[in-house]
């Protein structure tokens, strides 16, 4: 299973705001096993996609620099069930950009519907946080290709924003011949596919 | 107009509120951040991301959290705070009351000193010092 729990970007502003809309299924195992015939999208998981909606928008503004984690969920109210056929559109505006992290304040709707709030706190992980990079910069760059950051994202000035440099150089390195294995194209991109495909 | 003492309360109560899920009324300035208002560690940060915001000041972690201090072999033996780690956290931390811990320096008890009124102190120090 794949920690995706959002399906695309819709909007994404840098440093100021990103939409995402995240399909309820059916045939998805967290709609099955959390409540065994009551088919619900459980709170959590709205709140992790919620998270990363955010958490992208606030890494991305750094170039992916920061090593940005989910520090405080500081609040969290649900107004209605989400059920398999709801189409979940949320919206994470950053109210507070600091050295050390974030808030983010992220809205779920369905359709005109706000079916939940949240107030997130990220926080970047400092040179006390040992223990290295939290990605492959490949892997992530791979993520949020099939996530459209790059195909709606815009910068200050409107311009559409494109990878990092070194995310580029790394997948460039992992495609290589016979390091393929090294995780540039990631799981289910095969190079070649139209997201995996460099922004230009 | 820099702003006044009761305004800096004000602004602070309701970052507490806001960051802790506490009441208005629990946010008294004798109220220790962790014992009463029941702070964690990662409440800190989010404390010092609003009042950054609201006061436009800005907060080296150092200054509230003086873990170098707590940490360093210099200043502290057995788990206590010798008398010069003391003086030294006098220098850093002028706004806060350090008398109760300075009559039993224990590390582990040094994250329950701080209290609403000694942020309020450090906030209005910030904020003189941007004015």
């Amino acid at each position: 299973m794949r920690w995706f729990w959002i399906d695309r970007f819709t909007e994404f502003e840098r440093g100021r705001r990103a939409v995402a809309v995240k399909n309820v299924s059916l045939v998805e195992e967290q709609i099955d096993n959390y409540l065994p015939g009551f088919p619900i999208m459980p709170a959590s998981v709205i709140i992790e996609g919620l998270a990363q909606t955010g958490g992208l928008l606030v890494g991305e503004s750094s170039g992916f620099t920061d090593r940005v984690v989910l520090a405080k969920i500081n609040s969290a109210r649900f107004h209605e069930l989400a059920v398999p056929g709801d189409t979940l559109t949320y919206t994470t505006i950053i109210e507070t950009r600091q050295a050390d992290g974030a808030i983010v304040r992220g809205t779920s709707h369905i359709q005109d519907r706000l079916q939940a709030e949240v107030e997130l706190v990220f926080a970047h992980l400092g040179e006390r946080f040992q223990g290295g990079d939290l990605f492959y910069p490949e892997r992530l760059l791979c993520m949020v290709r099939l996530l459209g950051m790059y195909d709606v994202g815009r910068d200050e000035h409107g311009q559409p924003i494109v990878p990092p440099a070194y995310m580029l150089d790394a997948e460039r390195v992992a495609n290589l011949p016979g390091r393929r294995d090294a995780g540039g194209a990631g799981e289910s991109a095969p190079a070649g596919s139209k997201n995996s495909q460099p922004a230009t | 107009m820099p702003p006044t003492k009761q305004e800096i309360f004000n602004k602070i109560r309701a970052a507490l509120v806001d960051a802790l899920g506490v009441d208005d009324d629990e946010v008294i300035p004798q109220a220790t951040m962790v014992g009463d208002l029941g702070a964690e560690s990662i409440d800190f940060l989010d404390i010092v991301f609003r009042l950054e915001k609201t006061f436009g000041i800005e907060i080296p972690r150092s200054e509230l959290f003086p873990e170098d201090i707590l940490t360093s072999a210099e200043y502290v033996q057995n788990g206590r705070v010798t008398p010069a780690g003391v003086e030294e956290l006098k220098r850093r931390m002028p706004f806060a009351d350090l008398s109760r811990f300075e009559a039993n320096p224990a590390v582990q008890d040094f994250g329950n000193l701080l209290t609403v009124s000694d942020l309020c102190r450090y906030v209005e120090s910030k904020v003189a010092a941007v004015d």
